[in-house]
């Protein structure tokens, strides 16, 4: 008998068609994985298994875990089932944790509202749960707070709170997106760990093929609120007909075709920059706090190349960004573009900043609302002494908008009218329209679905041919690193740790902590893709 | 993606809708109020239906009739003119005091965004956490202990309450918006900050602004009723709610409508100020709209 | 938690120093002469010189506000130049009635809004919840002074359960005097807590919407339970902030209700101070009221840190 069967699912909120005819099983002991891109549904019929829908939402179909019909269950019975039967671990840990109550509150009140047992004994056994998330008593005893937690440790503690009861299903919805991809395969272990011990059922809902295919036992492909392909992991890859799961499988391991070409003159010359941070003193006598974000970095960026960034959140990346920008001046080191310093005395060079652009990650946050396609893509002419007026500056928007796939007469909308994949092209035209030598990509891929990536790396392969740009490439995804930079910089705790061709380290890493970043890449299965 | 608005309530029925509709009645029902009293004032200054300052004694203290609809005064004056005139001296006030407070309150909030965690943010917030510690009333009272009682006393007072109360707003709603990537890629782009706040920042927090505005407006309509009632405010003979309400206390057990029509103007101008405030709120959040995928 | 309160503690001690100099300027050194302002454009100088030499005038502004400080740090207020008697005296008389009746009405106004605001929260968009925020609606739009007119109409004079004003006094007993104090302090209470119920309302339910509210859904809490162990403690701060400002606006509203009930309180003898032009009452009376407010504001931030483990750890 299947542990969990959704047989038939449909799910309307507010009228608007969520789900429809969604089926699919989970027997015990077997890990689901649900792919799908954003709106797929995927979510929402995890949502639905715990009944924990948006309101205005209604669905139809059957919904049994264990033998229990969720859709016709009465809320108070739900409530029984919810934590006991199944547990559920989300995507963003900063948030799913009160963060006024300690973890071991938190953790052994999953156990105290279901059962009739005295606090001291709920709290003894919310230890044993997070000893067995891997958090021991001496670092984390029950009295932490989340704020004193890491994102990691946080999911930890949230899986802790789904395991205490020892569920028969394990519902992980996104668990590792809003994570480092070394923390992402510590937290993917401990959930398979987990899942093989207690023989449970689970459903793993994510955006990632990768991250499934080397955990899952089955896999489910939905797009837009269907179910399009279905079967077992080991064969799936082989075997899928469907040309919506044909197209997800080709973009998620697309390689763009990029001219190589070998590095010209040295473009932009880093070299031993330091940049510190002071904090505010903790204790009221202390010394400040010093935090050292970039420690004494060099590199060389030679003209037409592609250059790879690589590095976890607080390595000290987007710091080293900010101060090739001009946006923020060094303690130590000099930064020169073409030979010509960033910063002179203290103000950033306009002649500089003017040759450099970039392209940030947050397609939706990159824009003033109020303003039209015209007015955002113009906005670097602000660097220019003399910029172009009049019928000048309408063909700059028109070249700008045409080069990266868009029509001029977009220039008229404002930026709520275009797609996440649109706005990021408009950004890049943005940062095209003076025409600049570098642009530097600061994670500008990384919000986008993959199909979506696919495209807009290609056209980053064809605008780089076409116009000689030079790209420095800031990600945390080794795979788009890799498939779309000549070179590559690892970077940790504010030091270049390695530094090499991009295929070389990529299959032979020097580093320890490249060899480890690259281990914890979750990886598609061989000759799939 | 989940969509981070995921509602955790189960099953539940839909009252979305009608709360949609509730939001923009509400707007509806506070601008047709408003109007009313805006347009009343207005109306006053070139007609009202009689000359409030003629005294006619031999007509003082009427109830409601067909001649006087909301009865006359203990001087036997039309108390619906009154209340029309007196409709001018609370607008004017609240205006210049909202007026006041964003003129001087703006700027400030947005410097001190620009300026986060510096000496200077911090005074300007300190600053303003001080004018917090003296109500209108009690700025009413010094300027008042010095100089004497006006009506400039309650503009003065209430316009300088308002000051902290818009750089507050504008500080949180610029703070938020400093973190956006659109304003690094205006930095990208050369711009400095004052150029940035005035470019992008302020266009984007004019929202949370016009719904400050309106409750800040009916917020200072009551503090002018109160000032002018306890005598701190509109001085006679110019016709202010407060004072016809401060006139008809003593004969409130025998000429009620004395008190009750002026009060209900404070309380009908206010209550249309702070629905249609509440109403733009809505229409203005996207936390109540719609998700946008 | 130490350095968080030591950091308030001199933030309080600032503030209060800078109030205290506001407040100094504007009564004593803004207008020019005090004792002119007091006696009128039509003194005798001679008469000007005894008065500016009593109310310690001759010095230099420094020497004024020192020994004005100095005196209040001391219990010594100075002394009322109509009444001819010490104002602390005066005010701690006073403040007999104006603090009971603040807390009354703070009182009052919490016990109603918190359930009334949880209430319509936990209902959204229910019956209840649309009555709650239609009578909050018109609570925050009256003016308390006419709401107190108009009590004083139906209970007092129609009715006769009230006293139409003044106050019976500690010595007529506890019950008596609070019966007295009763209008007054519903008066002011009814808009406090409508904005503190719509206050309550609102940030309750965004803390609903927070993802560890969820999270405590998917544990197995129902939603009351959720409300009530999760939501509720974290939507407090925004609540303890308005009731921290609410205690000016009480102070504020209760000069205005004294004089409605004729309650011999600090507001009353603030105005007939006004009146007399007896500028040391206003000056001390004003001081005295802006340390409540500051006090009281600085007992909310340390209560943020009682409630919030973040702000503790700071």
């Amino acid at each position: 008998m299947n542990l969990l069967r959704i047989a038939g699912l449909n799910l309307d909120i507010h009228g608007t068609p969520i789900l429809r005819d969604v089926s699919l099983s989970v027997d015990p002991g077997q890990i689901v994985g649900v792919i799908g891109e954003s709106g797929s549904g995927k979510s929402m019929t995890a949502f639905a298994v715990m009944q924990l829908l948006p309101n205005g939402s209604a669905a139809t179909g059957r919904v049994t875990l264990s033998g229990h019909e969720m859709l016709e269950l009465p809320e108070r019975a739900l409530c029984k089932l919810r934590g006991n039967e199944v547990g559920m671990v989300f995507q963003e840990p900063m948030t799913a944790l009160n963060p006024i109550r300690s973890i071991g509150q938190q953790v052994a009140e999953t156990i105290l509202i279901h059962e009739d047992v005295p606090k001291s004994e709920a709290m003894a056994r919310a230890r044993e749960a997070l000893n067995r998330v891997e958090l021991p008593e001496d670092r984390f005893p029950l009295t932490r707070y989340p704020h004193e937690l890491s994102g990691g440790q946080r999911q930890r503690v949230v899986i802790a709170m789904a395991i205490a009861l020892r569920p028969k299903l394990l519902i992980a919805d996104e668990p590792t997106t809003a994570l480092d991809v070394t923390t992402q395969a510590q937290i993917l272990a401990l959930l398979t760990r987990l899942v093989r011990e207690d023989g449970m059922g689970m459903l793993m809902i994510t955006h990632d093929l990768a991250v499934v295919s080397g955990m899952a036992d089955e896999i489910v492909i939905m797009q837009n609120g269907r179910v399009v392909e279905s079967g077992p992991a080991a064969t799936l890859f082989e075997t899928m007909q469907h040309p919506y799961s044909k197209a997800l499988l080709a973009a998620s391991g697309h390689v763009p075709d990029r001219v190589d070409r070998d590095g010209g003159a040295p473009l932009l010359e880093v070299r031993g920059v330091v940049r510190d941070y002071r904090l505010p003193r903790k204790t009221l006598f202390g010394a400040p706090v010093v935090i050292h974000a970039v420690k004494g970095v060099s590199f060389t960026l030679e003209r037409g190349e592609s250059l790879g960034l690589v590095g976890e959140s607080g390595c000290g990346k987007s710091t080293l960004t900010r101060a090739i920008l001009g946006l923020e001046e060094v303690q130590e080191g000099s930064i020169r573009l073409d030979g010509e310093p960033v910063f002179t005395g203290h103000t950033a060079n306009r002649a500089v900043r003017r040759r450099m652009q970039v392209v940030f990650q947050d397609p939706y946050g990159s824009f003033n609302p109020r303003h039209r396609v015209s007015r955002l893509v113009t906005e670097p002419f602000h660097l220019l002494d003399t910029p172009p007026t009049g019928a000048e500056r309408e063909a700059a928007i028109d070249e700008a908008l045409i080069s990266v796939g868009l029509t001029p007469a977009d220039k008229e909308k404002y930026i709520h009218e275009f797609s996440g994949g649109q706005r990021q092209r408009i950004a890049i035209a943005r940062a095209l329209i003076i025409k600049p030598d570098l642009i530097i990509l600061d994670e500008a891929v990384s919000a986008l679905d993959v199909q979506v990536r696919a495209q807009i790396l290609d056209l980053l392969a064809d605008l780089s041919a076409r116009f000689g740009l030079t790209y420095l490439f800031i990600s945390h995804d080794l795979s788009v690193v890799r498939s779309i930079t000549d070179r590559v910089l690892v970077m940790k705790s504010g030091e270049i740790v390695e530094e090499g061709p991009t295929e070389r380290v990529f299959d032979a890493p020097r580093h320890a902590y490249t060899q480890e970043l690259i281990a914890a890449a979750p990886k598609l299965p061989e000759g799939v893709a | 993606m989940a969509d981070p608005r995921t509602n955790i309530r189960p099953k539940a029925v839909d009252w979305r809708l009608w709360r949609q509709v509730f939001a923009s009645r509400s707007l509806a029902i506070g601008l047709v109020l408003t109007l009313i009293f805006a347009g009343a004032a207005l109306i006053s200054l070139v007609w009202a239906p009689y000359d409030i300052t003629q005294m006619n004694i031999a007509n003082k203290i009427k109830p409601p009739s067909g001649a006087h609809w909301l009865g006359t005064d203990h001087f036997g004056r039309d108390i619906l003119s009154m209340i029309m005139v007196g409709a001018r001296t609370s607008i004017a006030v609240a205006i210049v005091a909202v007026g006041i407070g964003m003129a001087a309150g703006v700027p400030l909030g947005l410097w001190a965004a620009a300026r986060k965690g510096s000496l200077l943010d911090e005074v300007i917030m300190r600053a303003n956490d001080l004018v917090f510690a003296f109500p209108s009333l009690l700025i009413a009272i010094m300027i008042t202990a010095t100089f004497g009682p006006s009506a400039i006393n309650a503009i003065i007072a209430i316009g300088i309450f308002n000051i902290p109360v818009f750089a507050r707003i504008t500080r949180s709603g610029a703070l938020t918006l400093w973190q956006r990537d659109f304003i690094l890629a205006a930095r990208v782009a050369g711009k400095g900050s004052a150029r940035i706040s005035v470019e992008h920042i302020l266009p984007n927090v004019t929202n949370l602004l016009i719904v400050q505005g309106t409750i800040q407006f009916s917020l200072g309509i009551l503090a002018e009723a109160g000032l002018s009632y306890v005598g701190l405010g509109a001085q006679p003979p110019t016709p202010s709610w407060g004072r016809m309400l401060a006139d008809s206390q003593t004969m409130i057990s025998f000429a009620p409508h004395m008190a009750l029509f002026p009060g209900m103007a404070i309380l009908l101008t206010v209550l249309g100020l702070n629905l249609m405030g509440d109403g733009l709120r809505d229409l203005f959040d996207p936390k109540l709209r719609r998700g946008r995928t | 938690m130490l350095r968080y309160t030591l950091k308030r503690l001199v933030s309080l001690a600032i503030s209060l120093a800078i109030a205290s100099v506001v407040i100094f300027l504007a009564i004593e050194i803004l207008p020019g002469d005090p004792a002119a302002n007091m006696l009128g454009v039509n003194a005798q100088e001679d008469t000007l010189a005894a008065l500016r030499d009593q109310l310690g005038l001759n010095g230099t502004p420094w020497e004024r506000y020192s020994s004005w400080i100095g005196g209040m740090l001391t219990g010594d207020f100075g002394t009322s130049y109509t009444y001819r008697t010490p104002v602390a005296e005066m005010l701690g008389e006073r403040l007999w009635i104006s603090l009971p009746l603040a807390l009354y009405a703070l009182t009052m106004s919490t016990l109603i809004a918190f359930p009334a605001g949880i209430w319509a929260a936990s209902k959204r968009g229910s019956v209840a919840d649309v009555t709650v925020m239609g009578v909050t609606q018109i609570g925050v739009a009256i003016p308390n002074f006419w709401f107190a007119m108009l009590m004083v109409l139906v209970f007092a004079i129609n009715l006769r359960w009230f006293s139409a004003g003044g106050f019976a006094g500690w010595d007529a007993g506890f019950f008596a005097a609070m019966k007295s104090l009763t209008l007054p302090a519903i008066a002011l209470a009814l808009p406090q807590a409508s904005i503190l119920a719509r206050v309550m309302r609102s940030s309750l339910l965004d803390t609903l919407s927070e993802d560890f509210v969820r999270t405590a859904r998917a544990k197995g809490l129902t939603r009351r339970q959720a409300l009530w162990r999760h939501a509720l403690r974290n939507a407090l701060i925004p609540v303890l902030t308005i009731i921290g400002m609410q205690f000016s606006f009480l102070i504020a509203g209760a000069i205005i209700i004294e004089n409605v009930f004729f309650l011999p309180g600090l507001g009353r003898m603030i105005f007939q101070a006004i009146s007399s032009r007896d500028l040391i009452v206003v000056e001390s009376a004003v001081m005295l009221l802006v340390f409540g407010v500051i006090v009281v504001n600085f007992a909310v931030e340390i209560a943020y840190a009682l409630v919030d483990p973040r702000l503790r750890a700071r």
